[in-house]
């Protein structure tokens, strides 16, 4: 059975793994908003200076850095393609037929890049130092305030929990089923997609049927061990901020402030 | 010894469809304090339901369960009944709630809004009890069954309860995690004096229990010590269950016209029951 890593948390022991992971969250928001408001690539670059030096800081090694970057290489490639070839206006650099790459092109094409790029290694920063559990906590906390609007807090930490709780658990008993309808002569393998994807069928109706068995027995056994949802509920461990927490709050928070006042 | 828990004529009908099915047929008894009761009886005798019934997960159709003076009609008196009797399942994968053992130790504590500092030490003295201290930080996914199902023990003893109910804990388990868990249960019961309730299908776990009962359709159809059960004229045959070897042996020596002691029940008995009744 091979190991899965969810998040792709990555354990340690640095300044950024120790930081409460609500001020975290807090601070990813803060961000990802400078990302949007930044309009130069003079910004960008003070940004990507600030990033890559937390990055490293942390102790997170460089592979990472482009393991992470992996998932939305097509999303880059079609965004740099669709800018280059349409989007119009400035000198023209290159012209074939009716194609041309014009210059506000490459401008639009790479600042959008250099946002998503940034976009996504912030929030890796944040994903790669913060044990799951950590943050279904943070995400708790900071959605306690929306209760009243009708948020369910607890409940979607809860499910978060419960869900890292039983994926290792389904994906073994997923590996059964497959060598069980192996065994029976089941082909995962030939084909075109489409008759890929149909012979997952016999490997997922058994699956779901047995998930939502599951999930009835846990049902059953949260509620005989008192289980009633979030109010008055304690936790064994309490989030605490340290004064140092709220210091990178604000040093965040400054540096955003003045990224976006300075017209960057 | 005062009763904990007491059943007074207990009717429970489940609904499959429109038809009622009676899972639970007039069901009295009563359980002891401390006292270590075996629940047998085929598949669909109402064994499970009955278990349900202990901790007001089902609340009778008709009839009452008292649960330490609380009524298990009253749905005010749910949560403390469910603390003061704890309940693990057969599957031990489907009642682990939390990534890591500790945790989900925590679990129980945290629904009955224990303060947090108290959390810490009640979870380290339930996992010391069963033995998974050192695997605290462990994912639950990576202990074998037995050690899954001590945990599940942990949980409920972190609550501090009267009585632990059991639907065949041991069902999934290898010998080797059959034999944890029963050593874990056995200790419950003799050093800390709580009431054990355990269904089985397997009867030489239950050969030094207290007291035993025989479910078929709903009933109760025999009660009595071990003994009376495993190698007096009852046919448990008849009721899908296999008698373990000994007991076996103990009543075919005994129809043979040999004298055996009726406390015997293991080996051991039987052999001094022998050596005296025979000498050579």
């Amino acid at each position: 059975m091979r190991s899965i890593t969810l998040g792709h948390y990555l354990p340690g022991d640095s300044l950024l793994h120790r930081m409460d992971p609500r001020i975290k969250l807090l601070s990813l928001f803060i961000l990802i908003a400078a990302l949007f408001l930044i309009k130069t690539f003079l910004g960008f670059a003070i940004f990507c200076v600030f990033v890559l030096i937390v990055f490293f800081n942390a102790g997170l090694p460089w592979r990472y850095f482009l393991r992470g970057l992996k998932p939305i290489f097509y999303i880059v490639f079609f965004t740099i393609t669709l800018h280059f070839l349409f989007t119009k206006g400035g000198r023209v650099y290159w012209h074939w037929g009716p194609l041309t790459v014009e210059e506000a092109g490459i401008y639009m094409g790479s600042f959008m890049t250099i946002r998503l790029v940034l976009l996504v290694i912030t929030t890796l920063l944040i994903t790669l130092t913060t044990s799951p559990i950590a943050f279904a906590d943070g995400i708790e906390f900071l959605l306690r305030p929306f209760r009243r609007l009708g948020v369910p807090g607890h409940e979607i930490a809860m499910m978060m929990t419960i869900a890292l709780r039983f994926i290792p658990t389904l994906m073994e008993e997923g590996v059964k089923i497959r060598n069980a309808q192996m065994a029976r002569g089941a082909d995962f393998e030939t084909g075109n997609v489409f008759l890929r994807a149909r012979s997952l069928v016999p490997l997922l109706v058994p699956l779901f049927i047995s998930a939502f068995r599951r999930a009835d027995e846990l049902a059953l056994a949260m509620e005989a061990r008192c289980y009633r949802g979030g109010e008055n509920r304690t936790k064994m461990r309490q989030l605490e901020a340290t004064p140092l927490d709220y210091w990178g709050l604000v040093a965040v928070a400054g540096f955003t402030l003045a990224l976006v006042c300075c017209g960057a | 010894m005062g009763t904990i828990i007491e059943l007074k004529n207990v009717t429970y009908d489940y609904l499959t469809g429109n038809k009622p099915f009676r899972a639970l047929d007039g069901i009295s008894f009563q359980i002891k304090k401390g006292e270590y009761l075996a629940l047998i009886g085929p598949n669909g005798s109402g064994k499970s339901s009955l278990a349900r019934h202990l901790n007001a997960l089902l609340v009778p159709t008709s009839g009452e369960v008292w649960v330490d003076g609380l009524h298990t009609a009253q749905e005010e008196h749910h949560w403390e009944i469910r603390r003061r009797v704890g309940m693990v399942f057969q599957n031990p994968d489907n009642q682990i709630v939390a990534t890591t053992v500790e945790e989900d130790v925590a679990f129980g504590l945290e629904n009955i809004g224990v303060e947090t500092e108290q959390i810490g030490p009640r979870v380290r003295a339930a996992l010391e009890q069963v033995g998974l201290w050192h695997f605290r930080q462990h994912a639950p996914h990576l202990l074998s069954g037995g050690q899954k199902q001590r945990l599940a023990i942990a949980g409920v003893l972190a609550m501090l309860p009267q009585c632990l109910v059991l639907d065949e804990p041991t069902a999934m388990l290898d010998p080797r995690g059959r034999s944890e868990v029963m050593a874990t249960i056995w200790q419950m019961n003799r050093r800390m004096g709580i009431t054990v309730v355990q269904i089985t299908h397997y009867l030489e776990e239950i050969l030094e229990a207290d007291r035993v009962l025989v479910m078929d359709r709903g009933r109760i159809v025999r009660s009595g010590k071990p003994q009376e059960i495993f190698t007096g004229d009852i046919e448990l045959e008849q009721f899908g269950l296999e008698i373990p070897t000994i007991p076996k042996l103990i009543r075919l020596l005994r129809t043979g016209g040999l004298k055996i002691s009726p406390q015997a029940l293991n080996v051991h008995d039987l052999v001094d029951s022998l050596e005296e009744s025979h000498p050579s």
